[in-house]
This record gives structure tokens, sequence and C-alpha cells, in this order.
């Protein structure tokens, strides 16, 4: 039993860091440590300079433009972009609806939307949720009707991440009502800007726009968006789910939260208060708790297992440690955690900031980050696939 | 990075745990419980014909030369079988202070019948008011001719009562507090001036007060350097958390199996009540518990035999501060969710639950750690 990474993992990661020094932008990563909000053009930046270097791709398989890496591998990588605040990056694209291409899309489809993820060309969203479906998504009601060589799609998709910066969403539609709610679901690649779709902006209540609502009109999209068979929508967005929910407990992001967390500490002059100490120990022994049962998944993985509900349990304490962090960050603020100052939110304050660098973020940022425990399927609706997958209950 | 067990971990792993099985079982425990020694003596006889006795001592000294993990394995499934026997304190505590602290005269003399389990050890460190601290010595050891002399009480010792041999602290020279001028000295467990107040605890194993009243230990029977004995204290403090929290485990996944079976059997309002939501994600959070539990186990026994160091003492305490809290959290869900059932001295989940949650009250509860980690916290 060995708990320490090898030479060869070891060489890998110095080599990423030597990267990550040379040619992370500076302001891009003062943004991300100070928890404000980045620019559709800091994404773009940071995407373009992963790509030169063949590394935004990571978990493609090398034929479409990916790496070779291990599972070890990509996990260095990302603990150590976040050690290094490189933004996440955000996956709809490349994490999400590419691996589903690649699975089950035509070759036509490979062709076409592969190169202009890795180029940035396309900036993906993802239609899935809607107003009456949540947790229980197989629920959904937006409609796809078959005229032609078109589909017609009415219906309304709601907290779109980013939908804003976005020129196409994958949908998932439904196409058979007859059918049982997951029968009847298929998959469809969507130009936004085809006529019959509007976005509004939903404000979140850190004041960000972040999310959206998307409506669709009688817009008509080419039977050849479709992605793998009609009605069987629900495979890939299972397939999806999972690719989803690896890295999910956000190791290395909470770490450079918690580096953050001391320094401010220490600025503020009370890491030598005995219980914010206590408080701070507490949460950094239960990331390195959870960093331990992530290396044994991955272990498991690189030996051949299939990363099934474990990755569950540790969403659900990822998100909660890396909320804990944030409540933490905003108490050492004490009184100057409270001035709601949008302009050093996003990041370029016109003079000098109220207060310090530090303390504009933090507050937002606490309320921001309530989404980990509700996105990508709640920790309630995690508990439910341990209770189902692991304890058969 | 490898969690894989070697051939013979998997061997010693097998081998424990078929031994405990066949002779662990609840009616045989309450038996082994009630008898005078509080626990099988031909239990600990088998342990050590199996060579398993020898496991955590050093080749040199004709011990299996066990690592942390090795240890680990064992202590799981003592941990299941919620045995009595003082294997923890006896071969791995005070066996690995002989080990460090003892010379080549004292090793010779001691480490061939300790290592084949004719000898039992116990350790005398905590006393009244000590609270888990190590350098709290109130014990004092005065120098008289040809030897020492200890006077002092020394507080809930573990196997005190059937070991023949107690390692006892005490102090030589400075205030109660001092770190310099503690000692460990080897003390007969028939000596003169020595007196024992016998109970069973609360989760099972037997253990005793030591009255120390003049008595008189030579000078061949001080371990290591005079005053110096707190280092190699803390160190093997080090090694006895990682094998208790191996122990924990071993009972958190018996408790965590036997909630869950009863969650699947146990029917209510016509159907079993493992299908109510509110006691599916009490489950869930138990298994999420043990999940972050066993990390840190494993955690701690690879780095148990480390050399001593600050990252050795912080991942240590994290380790018994977050088995600590998971133990203390699966006992009492596993209680809850049993209902009445789970609160009878007749059903194993019950002792599983107390083991679980005294565990806590040997070598530092979660409030001491999690002090200790605090302590020790790097800034960015």
């Amino acid at each position: 039993m060995d708990i320490n990474y090898t030479a060869d993992e070891l060489a890998f990661r110095d080599q990423v860091r030597e990267f990550l020094r040379a040619e992370l932008p500076a302001d891009i990563a003062a943004k991300v440590r100070l928890g404000k909000q980045l620019s559709k053009d800091d994404h773009q930046r940071w995407q373009r300079i992963l790509s030169k270097r063949g590394w935004y791709a990571a978990n493609w398989p090398v034929e479409f433009g990916g790496t070779s890496w291990s599972v070890v591998h990509k996990h260095l990588f990302e603990e150590e972009c976040a050690a290094f605040g490189a933004p996440r990056l955000i996956s709809f694209g490349v994490n999400m609806v590419a691996p589903v291409i690649i699975k089950f899309g035509s070759a036509e489809q490979k062709a076409r939307y592969l190169p202009r993820i890795l180029d940035g060309s396309d900036w993906w969203c993802q239609g899935y949720s809607e107003p009456g479906a949540g947790s229980d998504l197989a629920s959904l009601k937006t409609r796809a009707v078959r005229e032609g060589e078109h589909y017609v799609v009415n219906g309304q998709k709601t907290w779109t991440t980013l939908g804003q910066h976005a020129n196409m969403i994958f949908c998932l539609v439904r196409t058979d009502p007859q059918a049982q709610q997951q029968r009847g679901i298929s998959f469809l690649l969507i130009d936004m800007d085809t006529p019959g779709i509007s976005v509004r902006p939903i404000i979140t209540l850190d004041g960000e726009h972040e999310v959206n609502e998307v409506f669709f009109d009688n817009v008509r999209v080419p039977v050849a968006n479709l992605v793998g068979e009609e009605n069987q929508g629900w495979t890939c967005a299972k397939y999806l789910l999972t690719h989803e929910r690896t890295g999910q407990a956000g190791i290395g992001i909470s770490k450079a939260a918690l580096a953050h967390l001391k320094q401010v500490a220490a600025r503020e002059g009370l890491l030598d208060d005995p219980l914010l100490r206590a408080q701070i120990a507490e949460v950094e022994m239960q990331l390195m708790a959870i960093e331990v049962s992530t290396l044994r998944i991955l272990a498991a993985a690189q030996a051949g297992g299939v990363p099934g509900a474990e990755s569950s349990i540790l969403k659900i304490k990822g998100s909660e440690i890396r909320q804990a962090i944030s409540h933490l960050l905003r108490k050492v603020l004490g009184p100057y955690a409270l001035p709601f100052l949008e302009a050093e939110l996003g990041g370029v304050p016109a003079g000098e900031p109220l207060y310090a660098d530090y303390s504009a973020g933090p507050a937002s940022q606490y309320f921001n980050l309530r989404k980990l425990s509700i996105f990508g399927g709640s920790n309630e609706i995690q508990k439910n696939i341990v209770a189902k997958m692991i304890l058969d209950l | 990075m490898d969690f894989k067990l070697s051939e013979e971990q998997q061997m010693l792993q097998d081998t424990v745990a078929r031994l405990v099985r066949d002779n662990y079982g609840f009616e045989q425990r309450e038996h082994f419980y009630r008898s005078e020694a509080g626990f099988s003596r031909a239990f600990w006889q088998q342990l050590g014909e199996l060579g398993l006795t020898a496991v955590p001592f050093a080749e040199a000294h004709g011990g299996f030369g066990g690592s942390g993990v090795d240890n680990m394995l064992l202590m799981t499934e003592l941990g299941r079988g919620l045995c009595l026997e003082p294997y923890l304190q006896s071969q791995i505590h005070a066996g690995g202070l002989l080990q460090q602290l003892g010379n080549a005269e004292q090793h010779e003399r001691l480490l061939p019948v300790v290592v084949s389990g004719e000898l039992q050890l116990a350790l005398a460190l905590e006393e009244p008011h000590s609270h888990y601290h190590l350098q709290h010595v109130q014990t004092r050891a005065e120098r008289v001719d040809g030897g020492w002399e200890l006077s002092g009480r020394k507080a809930v010792v573990i196997g005190g009562h059937s070991a023949g041999l107690l390692l006892v602290s005490a102090r030589i020279r400075g205030d109660v507090r001092d770190e310099q001028g503690i000692s460990l000295f080897l003390v007969d467990a028939q000596a003169h001036g020595l007196s024992r107040q016998v109970y069973p605890n609360i989760d099972g194993p037997k253990a005793c007060d030591l009255f120390l009243d003049r008595v008189f230990v030579r000078s061949d029977d001080l371990l290591g350097e005079p005053g110096q004995a707190l280092p190699a204290l803390r160190y093997q403090q080090g090694r006895a958390i990682a094998a208790q929290c191996a122990e924990a485990i071993g009972s958190m996944e018996e408790a965590c199996k036997l909630t869950l079976d009863y969650l699947k059997t146990r029917k209510q309002f016509g159907t079993p009540i493992g299908k109510f939501q509110a006691l599916q994600h009490r489950m869930v959070d138990m298994r999420t518990e043990l999940e972050v539990a066993t990390s840190m186990a494993i955690l701690a026994a690879c780095v148990a035999d480390q050399a001593d160091s600050e990252e050795r003492s912080r991942r240590l305490a994290a380790a018994k501060f977050i088995v600590t809290r998971a133990a203390r959290f699966i006992a009492e869900q596993a209680i809850q969710l049993h209902g009445g059932i789970g609160m009878t001295w007749e059903y194993n989940l019950a002792h599983h639950a107390k083991r679980l949650v005294m565990l806590s009250h040997q070598l530092g509860d979660d409030d001491h750690h999690l002090r200790a980690y605090a302590e020790l916290l790097q800034s960015a």
C-alpha cells in the first residue's frame, strides 16, 4: 500500500506547474483568488492558452485532440490549475456535450463540432432543467415534433448557466409524449441564432448574471442535429451526468480557497484566534479525508474500475467543505463583508478598493456557492443515488 | 499510489478474520467478559501460536516486522469482533515503547516473551487530571540506592490487572506539566507497594487504577535516558492512534452492516423501514462518515511508522479527530435507526455503539486532537 504519487506523476506535476507559472495571466488568477466575476473574455483567453498547449480537451481521446493522461494525471492537472488560480473550465462544451458527441454522435457531428469546441468557435450551454423539471429531470415538457427534415421545438429551459455567452445549446426534449417518462426524450443540438429562441437573464442573490431562462417558440432544428437515436436521449443524459460528477469533490479548488482564507485571516490579525484556528483546522482535516478518498477512487479507476456512486459521496462532502470555507472567509471580514460593491466585484475597480482587494468578493461568493449543493444533482438526490446504488435500499 | 493489499497482507487479514469469526461470537464474548480475566486467555494464546502477537515487532527482535498497514489489518478484524484482549495496549503501544526506548539487555531479557505473547504488557500513562496530556505526570520517581522509588496514582490502565509487566511513566524532576524530567519504568506486576482497583470499562475490556506507594524499581528497569521519555511517548502514541483508528473501522463497518440489515428486514406501516427516505438518508450519512474515516485510517497506517515530523503529527491528529467524530456519529445513528432493540444488552449493536463512543476516551478525544492540529496549522 502506497499513498504517494509515482516519480512519473510528480514529473508531470512539475511540468504543469511550469506551464501555469509561465502562461496563466496574472489578472485572471487574481480575480479567481479574490472571488471576483470573470468575463467572457477571461474565460476565452484561458481556453485559448490551454488549447495552444494541447491541454484544453484533456479528457478527450487523442484522435480528437485530447491527451493520453491517466486519471491521476487529470487529477493533478486540475489540482495545480486550482492552486495557481486558473478559472474552472466552462465544461458545457469541452467536458459535457463533447463526450456525448464522441460516444453517440454521427461522423458528421464529430467532424463539425469537436474542432469548433477546441478552437473556441462555439460556446455551448446546457438545456436540461425546466421550471417544472429540476431534480425530477425526466418530467421535462419541452416538445420537439418531427416535421419533414426538422424538429419543431416549443417550451422553456431554465438555470441555463452563461447562456448569454453561448451560440450553441444542447437540449433534452420530449419527442414521444406517450412513452414512459425517460423513454420519450431525445438529445438535440440547437444553434442559438435560430429564429424563435429568446434568452432572458436570471439575476441571482449575489447580483450576478450567471444563469438564464431560454424560450423556444416554434424553433426549427434540422434532424441532422439529433444525437444518437430518437427517444434515446436519456441514455446520453445519464452518460453525461457521470461525466459531470467526476472531479466534483473539487479538492484543488477547496485547497486553494483554504490557503486564501488563511492569508486573509492572517492579514486581519485573526489567525491566532483559537476559535477561528480550530474552525480552519477542522475543515482542513475534513478536506484531507476526502482527498484520500479521492485518491482511493482514482487508484481504483486506474486499475480499471469504474467510479460509481462513490463519486456521489465525494460530491456531497466536497460541496459541504467548499461551502464551509466560503462561510469562514465571509466571517473573517467582519463588518467589511457587508458593503455590496458591484464595481469591485467585476474585478476592475475605478480607484482604490473601499477596504482591501480581498474584501469585496467573499460575501457574494458565499451566496453564489450555495449552488454547489443544488446543481449537478442536489445533495439530497446524491443521497438517493447512494441509498439505491450502494446500500440497495 | 496503490491501495491494494499484497498477498501476505491479504493472508494476514484472512487469518485474523477467520480466527475472530470462529472464536468471538456474541455469546462467547459475553462469556469472556464475565470471566475473571475479562478476556479470553485461550484466544490470546492462539494469537501467540499463530505468530500474530509478533506482527508489530521488528524482525531483529524476533518479530514479524509488520508495517502500520499490517497493524491496521489486524486491528480492523479485532475491532469487528469487539475483541477484549489488550492487543493494542500490550503489543503495539507498550511493545513499541519497549522496542524504542529499551537497551540491548532489556530487549534480550523481555522481547522474546513479549513477542511470543507469554508476557503481557500494560501501559500506565494517564493520571487523575492529566486528560490525555502525556507531559502531565505527577507520579514521582525518587533516586534510591540501586534504583528508584515510585509513588503516585495511574488512571484507567487497560489490561493493568492481567499484565505481567507494567510500563509506568513517572517524573524524576520538574513540575507537573514540564516536558523534561519524565521517565518510563518497568514495574513488576507483583512489586511490593503496588495495589490496584480493578473494574470493567463500560465498553467491555477490564482496566484498573494503580496505586504506587514507594514501589522499588531497579536501575536496570528504567527505559531510556533518565527524564527523556516524552518524545518516545508521543511517537508511540501516534502508532497506537493509527491502530485504534483501524479498530474503530472494523467496529463501524459492523455497526453499519447490522443497521443496514435491520432497515431491510424490520417492517412498520406494512413496509421495510429502509423504504423511508428520512432513514435512507441517515444510513447514507453513516456510510459517508465510514468512507472518510476509512480513508483517514489508511492514511494513519501509512504514516504511523514514518520518522517523527510535524507532517506525521498533523496527519495522525487529523485521523484521530475524523475517526472519533465518525465513530460517535455512527454509534448514535445506529442506535436511533434500530430503535428500542438498539438499546438492549443482548444485541451486539449496542456493544459496538459503546465501543465506538468510548474509544474517544483513550489516546485523546476529538477536542484534544482538534487543538493539537490547530496548534500545528500551517500558515498559507
